[in-house]
């Protein structure tokens, strides 16, 4: 333990209050017995008995739900063969140096410029194929674009990490292709798929900008609705819908960090 | 070419093993060149069309959507996109700022719990860096309304008359895109944090350094791989930010973003839009490179 400067401890504490005071301020009006205006009225559960009774919210609800399944069950099996395909074959330098170039691209594109761009691409391949058009198919191909690099480079780091001796092995014993990638790759490499589909789905189930620009009005998604909302006003159900949310994020992150820590361990 | 190599324990040759790798490789690959590298490069290409009389594309090429951009429109010269453009680097530039300024005193404060409590606090900054950012935005519209007590303050102050909320403003912005980014800044950092190498620290103070010197010469040079991922991290997503200049900052306050998404959305003029994207896009690869050459001078690795 050191001994710091008075100042190190209070702007900590600062900037933590700073990050949960509007939370906080959220999880409390969320259970506040007032239609109009922010004064305290008293405890009540209503709102949050509205919104399971909402059809629009419930919509949203399942609408992003697909979409982060959906889009992560892809994105997890691409990305996965992907980061085996770059990593444990003998790319020339040059090549090699392309292909990562291609797998960067999602990471370190400003996410309104790529929404804008397959924004425009959509509405020109709409010309030709009139399934293009705004909606679930839109944003899941939006989605998947930046999973499967994050994914990729998630298993890639646990392919670094466990070296190929195992395949090595696998080999000098007379393994062939298909058993090697099922029976020795695959299982080693869980701990990096898995998080790697905890950390796309995550990304999907917070995404706004590229589904803004790719949604349809029937397929609006949680963060969406909220957007609409409350560009007309603040409202209670939102209060609760938030509130909601954050618990769930509270939730992932908990276990996640179990997760992970739990492989450390292994 | 042809000529036999153990790879991996398997006799086989160069051939045969790029071909599967690119089984292996070509569907994440083609993916993202379908649908990122391809649009992005139609996204050029329609900088330069035309916006129709119905906001449709037509494929009349001029450029007209730059010198729009460059403030040359139907009624002369105006340097209001200008201003958009100057706004967002400025805002971006201070959000960084002063997320990396509040970033250290949390990350020490952090590194020096016990190591038991240690991880309760880092999860503290790991929840707000995975809620959602619309929630986020939309707590910040709550907690600055007329009745709350921030608000009250200001008007006890006389900053603001009674009953108008603190948004939209400029100070509003500031607060929403700090608290946004600023998990961005301390997480990165808080990694390097944890791996300081002390003895340095002490031998600086052995040797009577003061205690600015003992953070420029002994803490700095240890935390520039952190600071410099949470700046990438920041830097450039605050650049397109639009959520929250939209709830806080209101029509009078603009940033790149909102210019992106007004043309895509109400003006419905892609040509314009794409043309500010690539604005953006320029934006962004020249704070890269600069983020690459200062990081390299520092790091050489």
């Amino acid at each position: 333990m050191r001994r710091f400067h008075w100042l190190v401890p209070a702007t900590a504490l600062g900037a933590l209050a700073f990050l949960y005071v509007p939370l906080m301020a959220v999880a409390v009006f969320s259970v506040n017995n007032s239609r109009f205006g922010l004064s305290w009225q008293g405890f009540t559960l209503k709102w949050y008995a509205k919104l399971f009774a909402n059809e629009q919210i419930l919509e949203a609800a399942w609408n992003t739900l697909m979409l982060a399944t959906i889009s992560t069950v892809v994105a997890t099996v691409i990305g996965t063969i992907l980061a085996i395909g770059l990593d444990r074959f003998p790319w020339s330098k040059r090549s090699f140096s392309l292909l990562d170039i291609n797998l960067h691209l999602p990471v370190v594109t400003p996410e309104i410029v790529f929404a804008a761009a397959l924004a425009v691409a959509f509405g020109v391949l709409r010309l030709v194929f009139s399934i293009f058009e705004p909606g679930l198919l839109n944003m899941i191909i939006g989605h998947i674009t930046f999973q499967v690099s994050f994914v990729a480079l998630v298993v890639r780091a646990r392919l670094e990490a466990i070296t190929s001796d195992f395949e090595e092995a696998a080999r000098d014993l007379y393994a062939d292709n298909a058993y090697l990638l099922r029976r020795v790759m695959l299982p080693l490499l869980k701990p990096g798929i898995v998080g790697g589909a905890m950390l796309a789905f995550t990304l999907s189930l917070d995404d706004f900008v590229v589904s803004f620009f790719t949604a349809g009005p029937t397929s609006v998604t949680l963060p969406l609705y909220i957007y609409a909302i409350v560009r007309r006003g603040v409202t209670p159900e939102i209060h609760a819908l938030s509130t909601l949310a954050l618990t769930v994020t509270v939730v992932l992150v908990m276990l996640s960090e179990r997760f992970t820590r739990k492989q450390n361990k292994e | 070419m042809s000529s036999h190599l153990v790879w991996h324990g398997e006799l086989t040759t160069r051939k045969t093993l790029l071909r599967r790798g690119f089984y292996f490789a070509a569907p994440g690959m083609i993916w993202i060149l379908l649908f990122l590298a391809l649009p992005s490069l139609l996204l050029v290409v329609v900088s330069f069309t035309t916006r129709g009389a119905y906001g449709q594309i037509e494929w009349s090429f001029t450029l007209e959507n730059f010198k729009r951009l460059c403030g040359f429109g139907l009624y002369g010269w105006s340097a209001d996109y200008f201003i958009i453009l100057f706004r967002s680097v400025h805002v971006a530039f201070w959000t960084t700022l002063i997320c990396i300024l509040l970033s250290y005193p949390l990350c020490f404060y952090i590194a020096n719990k016990p190591e038991r409590t240690r991880y309760f606090w880092l999860t503290l900054i790991i929840i707000p860096f995975w809620t959602n950012l619309v929630i986020r935005a939309y707590a910040w519209l709550l907690v600055l309304a007329p009745q709350l007590p921030l608000a009250r303050i200001a008007n006890a102050l006389g900053l603001v008359p009674e009953g108008t909320p603190l948004y939209p403003s400029s100070f509003a912005v500031y607060l929403g895109m700090v608290a946004t980014f600023l998990p961005f800044v301390a997480l990165p950092l808080y990694s390097s944090v944890e791996k300081l190498d002390w003895a340095l620290v002490e031998a600086a103070n052995d040797l009577y350094a003061g205690k600015i010197r003992v953070f420029l010469h002994a803490i700095w040079p240890q935390t520039v791989p952190g600071i410099s991922v949470g700046i990438t991290l920041t830097f450039i997503p605050a650049m397109g930010m639009f959520v929250i200049p939209d709830f806080l900052g209101g029509a009078k306050y603009m940033l790149i973003g909102n210019l992106i998404q007004q043309q895509f959305g109400t003006s419905r003029d892609w040509p314009f839009g794409a043309a500010v994207s690539l604005a953006l896009m320029v934006l962004t690869l020249v704070g890269l490179h600069f983020q690459r050459k200062r990081g390299k001078k520092v790091e050489p690795i």
